[in-house]
């Protein structure tokens, strides 16, 4: 009993992966799940190619490819229209066959948002290591895993050696208490959260996130919780595996099966942080304060409730941080003091590894039915997968929301990063369900405003940024 | 990687917090399958207009700062994406060393593993070197990584912190994969242990 200080999540997972610790205190760590993409990775295999080496687990690895994807016509690779998207899906295509490393096809109905499909198919579990050349890997530790963002080098580590080269993190908790309002979700949560913390609030910590209302949430939304973990700075988010959380592995794909279950269940139930146990960082919020929730400046961090008003700069005190506020403003073309409510859009996206799973687009077709897109508006729908687009249409979610004048694409990371065809020309202006607000990330000159399913849902029937509080419970 | 050891040069002032990655290189400059090239796109949209013409006003687009080899900037730098285009972005145009009060983790990982220093200093600090900095081409700022100093153009020395494994990687132009592979024989047993111990974990090859 020499060693019984209480661990939290995250200390557990980290002292299970520690290969060697170099003198300096830099950890030799392993890694059990390495996913891949078509835009992070070609300079990695290419690096591997050069040195002469190889993939040391192509069974602890597999890719798709994303980012690139159109969401409308063929999706046969050598059909991309730009050139520059089809030779980087090529090229991953190349390299998983040279490599030997496991590879889900666009055609395949597996398919989708590597941070959407990790969990849907069983690769992402609890007590693992995740990591991919994605900052918003952090979305994979809503299973309970520890799960961040990485860069093509590191890509390039992770393939050789099956570990990574990294210091411990620091221990931040996020208490969410209470219960969340109607018209309230996980993205409003994430979002009060950010707006809370700041852009770098996180910096240099895992968060891990407890409290009866991320309890209460489904995996869905503890997915879309800490997926936004980046946006505060944290590199990974966790959530503590749950009955919620063996009950949605169960039975998938890629989950352990038989014994092996058995064995792996009884793992998860030791991984929750010990009574006790130290976190560096503490944060309590209630769900009660929170409201729908918009950003209205170009970075996550510039946030409002709904029912709010655009800051004035004049009083902010700093004077750098006045300034960035007069530029985010310019950009968006906004008025201190502005109602956010009556701030009419040009385009409605609702998908992404944020928002891009069955019970977002169940959201959103809710607040959809019946009701029509106005006119003038533009409103997109990527399911963030071939099996949840499938779902959807099985639940007849697709005639909902294509009745009501909503497009129904094929899935893809679409309109969040401006990577494939859909882009917001200079000028428009998107509610939009994904992650990041920054300028021309959606398409150069494009303006974000994020938000829930629910309130791009409103936004889109309304023509402009609106309370989903106030179209009623129906 | 090239090493880095002492750097004699022009420092570009960005006073600005939160310079994220997707405005240090947007996301339709990410479909490339190489590491170079990316110099011309770096900081697209604040050095170009909606015409692809220099904006005059923007630092890299004025002497001497076209020929700067070091950034000094305000809190956060590096936040967002984790897209190695940035590192890339950044040396391609020719800079090896940022300065800011803080930076983003994986952006931070990423500049060491490009051969970039990015240096953590106080924002007073900063502040300082960014008015040295608008001195113009006379006024070069000196990073002594040996040292672990910054000489500011007076000739007064600010010591500046790092992890001593990073320090002596950048100072050697070393590899980290090679580092780590000498370790192969323990990444091999710890393989073997949890190959018993996590055998629950299935493969990705199903």
């Amino acid at each position: 009993m020499s060693d019984v200080k209480p661990r939290t999540l995250f200390d557990k997972i980290w002292d299970s992966h520690v290969v060697e610790k170099l003198p300096d205190g830099t950890c030799i760590l392993y890694i059990d799940r390495h996913l891949l993409h078509e835009v992070t990775s070609p300079q990695a295999f290419e690096g591997l190619r050069l040195a002469g080496r190889k993939v040391r687990r192509p069974d602890c690895t597999i890719a798709v490819a994303d980012h690139n994807i159109p969401t409308v016509g063929s999706r046969v690779p050598g059909d991309i229209k730009e050139a520059d998207s089809r030779i980087q899906v090529q090229t991953l295509e190349k390299n998983v066959v040279e490599f030997g490393v496991p590879y889900i096809p666009i055609l395949d109905v597996r398919q989708g948002i590597v941070h959407i499909i990790g969990p849907e198919l069983g690769l992402s579990l609890p007590g693992t290591t995740i990591v991919c050349g994605d900052s918003h890997t952090s979305t994979h530790g809503a299973m309970g895993a520890l799960a961040f963002g990485i860069g093509t080098s590191e890509v390039e580590h992770v393939m050789a050696t099956q570990t990574l080269l990294q210091r411990p993190a620091k221990n931040m908790k996020v208490q969410v208490d209470g219960t969340l309002g109607f018209g309230c979700s996980a993205k409003d949560i994430v979002l009060a959260i950010i707006g809370k913390l700041g852009t770098a609030g996180g910096t240099g910590h895992v968060i891990e996130y407890t409290g009866e209302a991320i309890r209460a949430l489904d995996m869905a939304g503890r997915m879309t919780v800490s997926n936004m973990s980046i946006e505060a700075g944290a590199r990974a988010g966790l959530v503590a595996p749950d009955e919620t959380t063996i009950e949605y592995v169960k039975g998938r794909d890629f989950a352990p099966k038989g014994a092996a279950w058995e064995q792996a269940v009884a793992h998860w139930r030791t991984l929750p942080s010990d009574a006790g146990a130290h976190y560096d960082t503490t944060l309590v919020m209630h769900a009660g304060d929170i409201a729908p929730m918009v950003t209205w400046g170009t970075n996550p961090g510039a946030v409002v409730p709904i029912t709010g008003v655009v800051p004035d700069p004049a009083a902010e005190p700093d004077e750098g941080k006045r300034a960035q506020m007069e530029r985010m403003l310019e950009y968006m073309a906004l008025t201190p003091g502005q109602k956010l409510a009556d701030v009419p859009v040009d385009v409605v996206f609702i998908g992404s590894c944020t928002n891009g799973r069955i019970e977002d687009i169940r959201a959103a077709a809710a607040v959809a039915k019946g009701r029509k897109v106005a006119s003038g508006v533009q409103a997109l729908v990527v399911p963030g997968s071939g099996l949840v687009k499938q779902q959807a249409e099985r639940e007849g979610l697709d005639r909902i929301l294509l009745e009501a004048g909503f497009e129904w694409r094929e899935p893809c990371c679409s309109m969040c990063l401006g990577m494939n065809p859909d882009k917001l020309t200079r000028g428009q202006r998107c509610a939009s369900t994904s992650n990041r607000n920054f300028e021309g990330r959606q398409g150069p000159g494009g303006r974000t405003h994020l938000v829930s399913p629910a309130m791009a849902a409103a936004a889109a029937v309304t023509g402009r940024l609106s309370d989903v509080r106030q179209l009623g419970r129906d | 990687m090239d090493k880095f050891t002492t750097l004699t040069a022009v420092a570009a002032p960005m006073p600005m917090a939160n310079i994220d990655t997707d405005k240090v290189i947007p996301a339709r400059f990410l479909k490339t399958i190489k590491r170079s090239g990316l110099g011309v796109h770096l900081f697209d949209t604040l050095r170009y207009d909606n015409e692809g013409k220099e904006r005059p006003e923007f630092v890299l687009n004025q002497e001497p700062y076209r020929h700067a080899e070091i950034i000094i900037a305000h809190e956060n730098f590096g936040c967002g994406s984790s897209r190695e285009h940035a590192p890339w972005a950044l040396l391609d145009f020719g800079i090896r060393c940022i300065i800011a009060p803080d930076f983003a983790d994986i952006f931070f990982n990423n500049s060491f593993k490009n051969g970039i220093l990015p240096i953590r200093l106080p924002r007073a600090i900063c502040d300082a070197l960014i008015d040295d900095a608008k001195l113009g081409g006379n006024a070069r700022i000196t990073i002594d990584l040996e040292r672990q100093v910054v000489v500011r153009p007076s000739g007064e020395e600010i010591h500046f912190d790092i992890d001593p494994f990073r320090k002596h990687l950048l100072l050697n132009g070393l590899d980290d994969i090679g580092q780590t592979l000498q370790h192969t024989p323990k990444i091999d047993s710890f393989e073997a242990t949890r190959r018993q111990q996590q055998s629950w974990l299935p493969s990705t090859a199903a």
